[in-house]
């Protein structure tokens, strides 16, 4: 099968280029990750970023035939139909929106520093109980679906706004993890929270376009918990 | 070459967590400290755990005790597990827990408001007496992931100073044999730093990429037991590997003894739930090393599933749907992806899988690091500014078997005891070593061979050779003569890997140079382990020989050290003595 694999090393490239592969996978519906290791018997000079290789770690975002997604648990079937019968190629490039550091791998700062600004961690200034602080299955429920996020980024540098306004606009996986502690029946810093949100771009620049959604690869909805901030905001104000 | 040297109080190589555990203790405490870990600290291996945290919170049972857990371990470790240690472990362990739900770790709840507790393997009541025990606390079925965010963004509260995607290289350590700190590289520009340290804290994992088939994920090497061999530090019981019951056949991506505590259990080619044969009373819910060796029984026997018979089946339907979404919502996601099985209608195919690294480098409570004054014999002795802290640790919690769950109460209660003694340590003026210029040249010898290789065989050939013998000569049952043959390929090996060849010598974030230092990492784990386990000569734990199939208690109730000096393999003692509790006398080890 044919891969095209975008190349960029800053050391030997003045720009970045497309390689094409012939890969062999035995007829085989790999995943994209096991792809990429195959071409790397071949070429040791690409560079991309795996740990896991299951899903959970969050290493491997790039974009595959158009969309961003997690390569070890792409399966060629899905993400480039007909690739194994010769009809198509497998392309991928890094995410799109962030510094190219070399080939496959982003200079995530950008997206982390966005991470940061939700202070995102629990706050909670009452004496700590000798046990843990109880909350109910119901509350607790409330944390599903916004826990899980990874940080991949498959999901903020898939979002129009964010790539307009990356230093303003916090984007849908940090905005998920500030409703993820908004949420939590533990934290005692809501007020406090909401009003670092309110402003016209750390929240507000989400258009709703909801690529986000169609991206993240562990099925969160960022748009659903930006919807809640909003809300909450309202709710404050009145 | 001279190189930039950056100085701290404390240096910690591994962002799981162990290694953020005490970083978090140690910024705290405002002294210098920095956290190297060669991928964004969310990514390390950590994420990768399911099922929970086993811990005696009482919660499920109100009347849980941690001695009861204390009984389950000393017995899951086919007892060279050393029972101050263990005492520790689960004597704190409550408290350590709580402090993760204070961190704001998602815990799943019960309707009082308390943490979830499931069953695990190996647990028991009133010391083996009082039937199943539930004392595993879990966040559905992505404990791990729960855990390392929750103490990563702790670490982000408390400004922890991170060099992520640096990789540790080696250690630098003086004439005397003290560790001075670590040499690192930048991953992103290439750059080689000595990060020197009055205390050099490895937290960096285990290395089941060792073998073909394994659990773990692409990161473990064994980085930091390859840089103590390398620096003359032994390593203990590094033949006992734990093979994981259910990892997804052909994949290798595990699958958490949480289902069979959820009430999933194991059937062969006929439908048998053939561990109520091995097991009775436990049955599916046994010590992992007797589960997975049952399997294999079945898979040899020709009772295995599949058009090749070469693996048995997880059942999970009968959980039906709405338990299997809530509690195991993960593995439902991973056995469509891996195995394309809805575990809401068929079963999953699993196989014992390589999982865990039971061995690693001695150490005390405190995570400081200990040799013996003989190399492989003699008393213990502290390596002055050194100490290994998790799955690289040997404390030993775990002896010949792990007990599931114990590994994440192992990297918070360990990471937090080194935080705390390095805190006093300092504050008592702990001094820094000072290393020479050889010294520091001599920790950068290995990084150079590579960058001035010219020619032979590639990093991926290398590494599949050493991975391929360790599936074939070093797997769930061991043979003498099959061990002896993997020990000589391990040594042809060596000769091999000192030529092999780095092509790409460019600087920004090349992978290809990663690779191939993490290969030497591999060869020292592989090594270690094949000669340790080729030398104990019993059947204990993990470790399963088909030319000695018994326990020896009379020669090796003990641990085995390995001494990468001579290459040879010596005995220490086991600590029987608990402090606040009876000693646990080895018995019979059934479920």
């Amino acid at each position: 099968m044919k891969v095209s694999i975008y190349r960029y090393n800053p050391e030997t490239d003045r720009e970045p280029y497309m390689q094409e592969y012939e890969v062999d996978t035995q007829g085989k519906d790999l995943m994209v990750l096991d792809v990429l290791a195959l071409v790397k018997e071949q070429d040791p000079t690409l560079a991309y970023r795996r740990s896991c290789r299951e899903g959970v770690c969050g290493s491997d975002g790039m974009n595959m035939n158009g969309k961003n997604g997690l390569a070890c648990v792409t399966a060629l079937s899905i993400v480039a139909p007909g690739v194994l019968e010769g009809k198509k190629a497998l392309v991928i490039r890094p995410l799109p929106g962030l510094p190219v550091i070399r080939d496959l791998v982003v200079d995530m700062t950008m997206f982390y520093n966005q991470y940061e600004k939700v202070q995102p961690y629990l706050i909670n200034d009452t004496p700590a109980p000798a046990i843990e602080r109880l909350q109910s299955p119901e509350e607790r429920e409330k944390l599903d679906g916004l826990y899980e996020c990874i940080l991949c980024a498959c999901c903020s540098t898939s979002c129009p706004s964010f790539w307009w306004n990356p230093e303003k606009f916090l984007g849908p996986a940090a905005l998920l993890q500030g409703y993820r502690f908004l949420a939590d029946s533990r934290d005692t810093a809501r007020d406090d929270r909401l009003s670092r949100l309110d402003d016209p771009f750390s929240l507000f620049r989400c258009r709703g376009i909801m690529n986000c959604v169609s991206v993240c690869p562990k099925g969160l909805n960022p748009t659903r918990a930006i919807g809640h901030i909003r809300d909450m905001l309202l709710e404050r104000a009145i | 070459m001279s190189i930039r040297t950056i100085t701290f109080d404390a240096v910690i190589v591994g962002g799981g967590g162990a290694g953020m555990r005490a970083s978090l203790q140690l910024a705290q405490s405002g002294f210098k400290t920095a956290l190297i870990s060669k991928v964004f600290p969310t990514r390390s291996h950590t994420v990768s755990a399911q099922g929970g945290i086993t811990c005696a919170i009482a919660s499920a049972d109100p009347n849980d005790d941690w001695r009861w857990h204390m009984y389950d371990t000393v017995k899951g470790s086919d007892y060279i597990g050393d029972q101050d240690a263990i005492e520790y472990m689960c004597s704190v362990g409550p408290e350590a827990v709580f402090e993760l739900d204070h961190m704001g770790l998602p815990f799943s709840r019960t309707e009082e408001g308390r943490i979830y507790q499931r069953p695990f393997g190996g647990q028991s009541k009133n010391f083996g007496e009082g039937g199943q025990a539930a004392r595993t606390c879990a966040a559905a079925d992505r404990t791990g992931h729960a855990l390392l965010h929750a103490l990563y963004q702790q670490n982000l509260k408390h400004n922890t100073q991170f060099y992520n995607e640096w990789l540790a290289t080696d250690l630098v350590k003086n004439a005397r044999g003290q560790v001075c700190g670590v040499i690192a590289m930048c991953i992103e520009t290439g750059e080689v730093v000595f990060f020197k340290s009055k205390a050099t804290v490895f937290a960096t994992g285990g290395a089941g990429r060792i073998y073909a088939s394994t659990t773990n994920a692409l990161i473990n090497t064994g980085d930091g037991v390859g840089m103590a061999l390398r620096a003359g530090v032994p390593v203990q019981d590094i033949e006992m590997w734990q093979f994981h019951p259910t990892g997804i056949a052909g994949a290798g991506v595990l699958v958490t003894e949480g289902c069979r505590g959820e009430g999933g259990y194991l059937i062969n080619k006929d439908g048998e739930r053939f561990m109520e044969r091995y097991a009775p009373n436990a049955k599916d819910l046994a010590g992992r090393d007797v589960v997975a060796r049952s399997m294999m029984m079945e898979i040899l026997d020709g009772r295995g599933c599949g058009p090749n018979g070469d693996h048995v089946y997880l059942k999970l339907d009968h959980l039906g749907e709405e338990v299997l979404h809530s509690r195991l919502p993960g593995i439902c996601e991973l056995s469509k992806t891996f195995a394309h099985a809805d575990p809401v209608k068929e079963p999953v195919p699993v196989v014992p899988t390589c999982h865990y690294m039971m061995g690693g480098i001695p150490s005390n409570i405190h995570g400081q690091a200990l040799r013996l004054s003989g190399g492989h014999e003699g008393d213990d002795q502290i390596i002055d500014g050194l100490f290994a802290v998790g799955e690289v640790a040997c404390v030993s919690v775990h002896g010949a078997n792990r007990l599931g769950g114990n590994s994440l109460l192992d990297l918070v209660v360990f990471g937090r005891a080194a935080g705390l003694f390095i805190e006093d340590g300092l504050r008592q003026g702990m001094e820094q070593a000072e290393p020479s210029r050889d010294d520091i040249e001599q920790a950068m010898s290995r990084y150079r061979r590579w960058d001035e290789s010219k020619k032979g065989e590639s990093v991926t050939s290398l590494r599949k050779a050493l991975q391929q013998t360790m599936q074939n000569h070093f797997g769930v049952f061991r043979k003498g003569d099959l061990m002896a043959e993997g020990v000589s390929m391990l040594a042809d090996l060596r000769g091999r890997i000192a030529e092999g060849h780095l092509d790409d010598k460019s600087k920004a974030f090349n992978t290809a140079r990663v690779e191939a230092l993490e290969l030497d990492n591999l060869l020292e784990v592989a090594q270690a382990t094949a000669i340790a386990a080729e030398g104990r000569k019993e059947s204990r734990g993990a470790h399963s020989r088909y030319d000695f199939p018994d326990r020896d208690d009379e020669n090796w109730l003990c641990h085995s050290i390995f001494d990468p000096a001579t290459l040879k393999l010596g005995k220490r003692a086991v600590n029987f003595s608990p402090k606040t509790v009876d000693t646990f006398q080895p018995k019979v080890r059934t479920y």
